[in-house]
């Protein structure tokens, strides 16, 4: 009998079409899972009646012959997500007991695609955060372990830590994140699997709890570079619903598998080697570099030369978007409310009660960069540095440059609390490598790539031309053909 | 850039988010460590730059100015933590 947690979202969906396996019997297994994982506190919420609902009509629709293409394929989604009359926390104290009277424009895409939700992921408050220690509802613990050390327990990458987690441990066959700095490609990279960030605009905003509405992007966490392009296929779309939404037809990724990478020019960045990156790190660039020269792709040495400004530049556009944003959890009208005879005095104590260290540290720093006398000194200078990040990557690119590889992170992950007495900057510093991405608003996926000595996973990182996702999942699979595939050993069942 | 204790209040009461004077002093540590990362944006020639709006060069969509969703109060209000025929309660405000 088939393992049917063993399987990827296209063998199960060819198990599934030929009635091989059910719905049901493929929910139950992942159900299962999850029911024993309950210690990487993946996620906030499982929605197990729902999901053996979802998956019953899917069999139904099966039994037609009226599948759609996700029919029957159990999910999990990044508890920032929101779904119609299911909690929705975004981790956060503040969103207590939310339950959204609607759906959000990506969701909404997979449940009409036929995807079954098994659950709310897990992430960090708000998707501040890059280890998932900044929950409301707990740590998430990476399901990887370093070798001979069964005692220290690692971070998932964050802010999607839940949804990376989840997949890496094999508790669903995919999940949703979202990335803001780096939120599903750092996660991605942590915990050995694919997790890629579109271009913004190509997915929906609407109903994604909002963090900095210029960076936030939905993306795929997957097993396999494939599967990622099947479930991008389905949760990208033009949505009036968000402005920034973009009105281009969405290709059908999964054809572009197979396309050989020969002739194409990579991009080496000599900007993206940074102090305190290890040799490990280094030594795996070098080896994704042998990997597409080998596969007959040209390798050419570029420059990106405001790459070291981008992180400075995003801690302050995020946050000032951030506090904007989050100006609407006041206690009123969701969520948690401290109650006080004076209007005031009540936001004051609802808000310093419901948000947490990170949140606040944030939004103080974006109340400030945006107050009276601040605005061109801050926010305008550095959506003008965003502006110079993005040409570097247009000259790149316009160069005839096809696609550019880097490392994904700086350091493969990091033990659980190890970083709680270091400086807020030295925890911004996972993004290093990814942020541009967000800045410039470009598509960039991360590929598991190899394990350290001690047995963790690195990953390597593509960014791609705007809305050329396609050139990302071909070159991906090179790397994947060339790397093979990372699984945790199965420590957490109870 | 920096900021003090003072500040600190200031901004803390802006954002609508009651700080502890104990905590007054970290925070203001903390802010001011981000502030002065920061300003090393202040290296690079910005003049005559403009400011980064969008991936790629579109028209702002516009949408017709119609009615198309509504009469779902219950709905909007149905998370409140207090509410009372479709209103939302809070403090007395005006005298």
């Amino acid at each position: 009998m088939t393992d049917l947690t063993k399987l990827t979202i296209a063998s199960a969906r060819d198990l599934l079409n030929s009635r091989e396996i059910s719905a049901v019997e493929l929910t139950e297994a992942y159900l299962g899972e999850i029911a024993t994982a309950g210690d990487l506190n993946c996620f906030v919420t499982v929605t197990a009646e729902r999901a053996r609902q979802m998956a019953a009509a899917a069999d139904e629709k099966l039994a037609r012959e009226a599948g759609g293409p996700l029919e029957g394929i159990p999910l999990a989604v990044k508890d920032l997500f929101c779904t119609r009359d299911v909690l929705t926390t975004a981790s956060s104290h503040i969103l207590d007991g939310f339950t959204p009277p609607y759906e959000s424009t990506v969701t909404a895409n997979l449940w009409a695609d036929g995807a079954v939700m098994l659950g709310k992921a897990n992430c960090d408050e708000f998707a501040m955060g890059s280890s998932n220690e900044t929950s409301y509802y707990g740590d998430v613990v990476n399901p990887w372990h370093r070798h001979g050390d069964d005692e220290t327990r690692l971070v998932p990458g964050g802010s999607s830590g839940g949804s990376a987690a989840a997949v890496a441990a094999r508790l669903c066959l995919g999940a949703l994140g979202t990335d803001t700095g780096g939120s599903i490609r750092q996660p991605a990279a942590f915990t050995g699997t694919v997790g890629i960030k579109p271009t913004y605009g190509r997915c929906s905003r609407w109903g994604i709890v909002a963090f900095a509405s210029s960076l936030d992007q939905a993306g795929p966490f997957t097993r396999t570079v494939r599967d990622a392009a099947i479930l991008l296929k389905s949760m990208a779309s033009h949505d009036p619903k968000d402005t920034t939404s973009v009105a281009l037809p969405v290709p059908d990724y999964e054809r572009a598998f197979g396309r050989p990478v020969k002739g194409l020019k990579i991009g080496i960045p000599k900007e993206y080697r940074v102090d305190g990156m290890s040799d490990e790190v280094e030594d795996l660039w070098q080896q994704g570099i042998g990997w597409l020269k080998a596969a007959g792709a040209e390798i050419v040495d570029i420059s990106l030369p405001h790459t070291r400004y981008a992180l400075p530049a995003y801690y302050i556009v995020a946050p000032a978007e951030a506090s904007s944003n989050l100006a609407r959890y006041d206690g009123v009208r969701y969520g948690l409310r401290i109650a006080d005879d004076d209007l005031i005095t009540e936001y004051e104590k609802t808000r310093a009660a419901g948000f947490g260290r990170e949140v606040k540290r944030r939004v103080l720093i974006g109340t400030y960069v945006l107050s009276a006398g601040y605005y061109d000194a801050y926010y305008l200078r550095a959506q003008k540095v965003r502006a110079l990040i993005k040409r570097d990557f247009d000259v790149v690119f316009d160069a005839g440059v096809d696609a550019i590889l880097t490392p994904a992170t700086p350091t493969p992950a990091f033990a659980v609390e190890s970083m709680a007495t270091a400086s807020p900057i030295e925890m911004y510093l996972n993004d290093v490598f990814t942020v541009t991405a967000n800045m410039s608003g470009l598509p960039g996926i991360s590929v598991p790539a190899s394990l350290t000595d001690d047995g963790l996973p690195l990953g390597l990182q593509l960014i791609g031309r705007a809305f050329d996702e396609t050139m990302l999942f071909r070159i991906g699979r090179v790397i994947e053909d060339a790397a093979g595939f990372f699984s945790p050993e199965r420590w957490w069942a109870s | 850039m920096s900021v003090d204790q003072a500040i600190v209040r200031r901004i803390a009461h802006l954002a609508r988010i009651a700080v502890d004077d104990a905590d007054l002093d970290h925070l203001k540590d903390e802010l001011n460590g981000i502030l002065g990362w920061v300003e090393q944006l202040n290296e690079i020639d910005v003049e005559g730059v403009e400011p980064m709006t969008s991936v790629v060069e579109m028209a702002m969509k516009k949408r017709a100015d119609i009615v198309d969703d509504g009469y779902i109060a219950d709905e909007v209000v149905r998370n409140a933590p207090m509410s009372e025929d479709d209103y939302y309660v809070v403090p007395k405000v005006v005298e």
